[in-house]
């Protein structure tokens, strides 16, 4: 989906405009944005927060949707 | 709303009257006495009876269906097969809050080209009696021609294994394959240097475990009763962990506006995650569709067996590096889960989960999501997790003593805390780990002396706890009682974990406020009560709903005194002024304010509509001590004790008694429990007298310590603690009988036989 990129830098605000750098730059990761992935930033994890702030040095991972029984 | 952008929840370490004590179960008497109503329960004037044929074969390609004689037989009034659903396409999609394939999903309810395991739905009939219903079933000819098939997940992997789907090509492979398989997926976690980290190693251990699948083993049947109208509408009434799910799929499944859907969740018997999926329930729907009466049906044990989820069964191949004063350096394991008849096992968990309680600087993780003739998996308390960290702590268990360190030490050395990266992803904020294995280490148990033939286990676990979207609404009564109306099945106490949180924001007693968990027509969408998320979430949305409800009677009260709202405030259940400059005023009541409620402006309550985030990491250990029987290959369990961090015990009870159950769960798995499939494919032991849960009578009392180490994101502290029990006990099971006989087992259920078979073989 990212060409192999784990690990880049963007200037965001919110974690939407996160993933709006990063449906520009990796088109096939766009499905996956909406839907099925959750974000971690600094150590707490987020399954649906797109209006989420984010701040300068925010450190922010992308991961699989989390789920439990 | 984003709860932890916009309500600003603070830690509060005041004395607190309700969180944290045993307060009555709300809805204790009602099932002490038999009154509380169950899926089964479920009756209307004139119903129908359903019953489903299912599959004898484990595959096969269906040639025909006839249901004319069946239609024929006086008393029967519909019968469905595949023709009744309409296909959908292969996507998956957004269901509530999560993914499903519809494609699948509507082949699972009801077999369209292929039977796809011993148990799958092929058709149903309503009647108007079971035995009538029954004897449809007999007159349904369905022409079958039989194909290959396969049980086992390394079988099924294998090049020419019978294909399940011949339109199942592997995703996460590149290039990706133009043959299809039974492997649905790959998956790879990366961390670090895995070469560089095994060359730094002074003890490298590789294994491989094999593990079964199992059924969540919940006591009640999955039930239902569905009720079409003639005006496009129907109400359904089921057991469920989520009854704005079963909404979901089956307003997809049988084609309808969600608005037109109204589900009711029953008292539940048990779910564990194995409730969070449908199986009758369209089917049901799709009944009395078509005869406009209502219709329920109720699944056998045997159906429960061969036609609802278990947990996938794993092949798991463990490899890790440590030095020789204990310290991990590489962490390496390849995952090949079972996701039954469609993909979509509890493999990616499974990876996630497999090393996180570690600090370790170099990780590689391969997972295979693996397709057989199985039913399809469903979740089952921390899907997927249970498998992976079982291999991983028998490696970690074997390595300590290898360098002839205590397995405890061994694991607080390594210990994952705050600031640790994981390698799925993020960093760990605040966790309690470390507190975990310093109160296991500071137990009576762990010093008690062993006898010949006991051993001691020790086994640790991770789970990660959600949040995700919830409403409560908070109604204020005339009387001055209040109403906590929740849309989350209660499957484990929450009823009276809500009422603590709610009791404590309101300054009142707890017994004033009565829980109801609603329909799907009463509030908005409410995720699955699954995920260890409901006390957290729930609780987080009934917190926001008092405050809320506390600020508009502050606001009445601030408009019959006539001083700012600000003026105003809560303190032990009435409104107070903030000081004497707020001038002199007697305080007021809550059941003052409700009472006067319709003069200052109607009626007060309070909502909240959030989607919960910020769920705080759960960590546990297990410590049992076991005996083997030499001759009979018995082994019993002597003494069993659960350490976990709750992050902040709101009813210490229910807390306990999901610590207790998890534990009760792992004894079963590692002891006894799995599907056994003859040479046929079909299911042997679908009774619980051959499929075999540990009964009171084969256990010890199940002791608890509970460590709280808060989340710094719910205002009590809560993490969730439903998923975390089940995890540590399956290598614990294995590390007590491996010391008690000195030989390591690497296959579960060590049953009798099986333990024999070890003993036997390694001559001890």
């Amino acid at each position: 989906m990212a060409g192999g990129e784990t690990e880049m830098e963007v200037e965001a605000t919110s974690v939407r405009q996160i993933f709006r750098h990063l449906q520009e730059r990796f088109p096939n990761i766009k499905s996956h944005m909406v839907d099925d992935i959750s974000v971690a930033i600094d150590g707490s994890v987020f399954q649906d927060a797109w209006l989420k702030k984010v701040t300068e040095n925010s450190e922010v991972y992308l991961l699989p949707r989390i789920g439990g029984g | 709303m984003d709860n932890s952008m916009d309500v600003g929840y603070s830690a509060d370490d005041k004395e607190l009257k309700f969180v944290g004590k045993r307060t009555n179960r709300p809805d204790g008497v009602d099932k002490v006495t038999g009154r509380a109503r169950f899926g089964a329960d479920a009756r209307l004037p004139g119903m129908l009876y359903g019953k489903i044929l299912r599959s004898p074969h484990a595959h096969a390609r269906i040639i025909s269906i006839d249901t004319s004689k069946a239609q024929m037989l006086s008393g029967v009034k519909a019968v469905v097969t595949r023709d009744d659903f309409e296909d959908r396409d292969s996507e998956f999609v957004p269901a509530g809050e999560m993914m499903v394939n519809y494609r699948d999903m509507v082949r699972n309810i009801m077999a369209r080209e292929k039977v796809l395991y011993d148990g799958h739905a092929v058709a149903a009939v309503a009647a108007t009696s079971i035995t009538i219903a029954k004897q449809a079933l007999k007159l349904i000819d369905v022409t079958y021609e039989v194909l290959p098939h396969v049980i086992d997940v390394v079988e099924a992997m294998a090049p020419g294994a019978p294909l399940l789907h011949d339109d199942l090509f592997t995703d996460g492979v590149e290039p990706k394959p133009t043959k299809p398989s039974n492997v649905a997926k790959r998956l790879e976690f990366n961390m670090g240097d895995i070469a560089s980290g095994f060359a730094g190693a002074d003890e490298i251990l590789e294994k491989t475990f094999d593990t079964k699948p199992v059924h969540q083993g919940y006591i009640e049947p999955h039930s239902c009763l569905a009720s079409f109208s003639e005006n496009g509408s129907a109400e359904l009434w089921c057991s469920t962990q989520g009854q704005y799910l079963v909404r979901a799929h089956c307003s997809k499944l049988v084609g309808m506006e969600i608005s037109k859907l109204r589900v009711t969740p029953s008292e539940i018997g048990g779910g564990f995650g194995g409730k969070t999926v449908v199986f009758i329930e369209p089917v049901a729907l799709a009944l009395s569709k078509k005869t406009y009466r209502p219709v329920k049906i109720t699944m056998t044990r045997d159906e429960v067996f061969r036609s609802s989820g278990p947990t996938s069964g794993g092949n798991v191949r463990v490899k890790i590096g440590i030095t020789k004063d204990g310290k991990i350096m590489a962490c390496e394991a390849e995952l090949k889960y079972q996701a039954g008849a469609f993909q979509g096992s509890s493999v990616q968990p499974g990876c996630m989960c497999a090393f996180a309680p570690y600090d370790v600087a170099n990780v590689n993780v391969i997972g295979w999501d693996v397709l057989s003739n199985r039913p399809k998996v469903a979740a089952y308390r921390a899907p997927g997790a249970p498998v992976s960290e079982y291999a991983v702590e028998c490696v970690i268990d074997e390595l300590a003593e290898r360098i002839g360190m205590d397995p405890v030490d061994f694991r607080l050395k390594n210990a994952a805390k705050e600031g640790t990266q994981t390698a799925y992803g993020p960093k760990f904020g605040p966790i309690g780990f470390v507190e975990v294995l310093e109160a296991t280490k500071a137990l009576d148990h762990y010093k008690i002396p062993l006898g010949p033939n006991q051993g001691r286990g020790i086994g640790s676990g991770f789970w990660f706890n959600i949040g995700g979207e919830t409403c409560v609404n908070l109604n204020v009564n005339e009387d001055g009682t209040l109403t906590l109306i929740t849309g989350s099945p209660d499957i484990g106490g929450s009823r009276a974990s809500m009422c603590n949180m709610a009791a404590e924001e309101l300054g009142i007693d707890v017994g004033l406020i009565n829980p109801i968990i609603a329909d799907t027509s009463v509030l908005g969408f409410n995720f699955l009560s699954a995920g260890s998320r409901t006390t957290f979430a729930c609780g987080l949305a009934t917190i926001e709903a008092a405050r809320n409800a506390i600020e508009n009677m502050r606001k009445r009260v601030a408009q019959l005194w006539d001083i700012p709202l600000d003026a105003v405030v809560w303190e032990d259940g009435a409104a107070r002024p903030a000081s004497s400059n707020a001038g002199v005023f007697e305080p007021m009541t809550l059941p003052e304010i409700a009472k006067i409620a319709p003069k200052t402006g109607g009626p007060i309550a309070g909502h909240a509509e959030i989607n919960a985030q910020g769920a705080g990491p759960g960590f546990g250990t297990h410590m049992v001590d076991v005996e083997v029987d030499k001759e009979t290959g018995h082994v019993k369990v002597l003494r069993y004790t659960v350490i976990q961090d709750a992050g902040k015990a709101i009813h210490p009870s229910f807390v306990e008694g999901q610590y207790q159950g998890g534990a009760v769960q792992c004894i079963g798995w590692a002891l006894n429990e799995e599907y056994v499939y003859g040479e046929d494919g079909r299911l042997q032991n679908s009774g619980f007298l051959d499929y075999r849960i540990p009964l009171a009578s084969d256990l010890p009392m199940i002791d608890t310590k509970i460590v709280e180490v808060p989340n710094p994101n719910h205002p009590y502290g809560v993490r969730g603690v439903g998923e975390t029990p089940i995890i540590p006990g399956l290598a614990a099971m294995s590390n007590a009988i491996s010391n008690a006989l000195g030989l390591r087992m690497t296959e579960l259920p060590m049953s009798p036989p099986k333990v024999l078979k070890a003993i036997k073989e390694a001559g001890v």
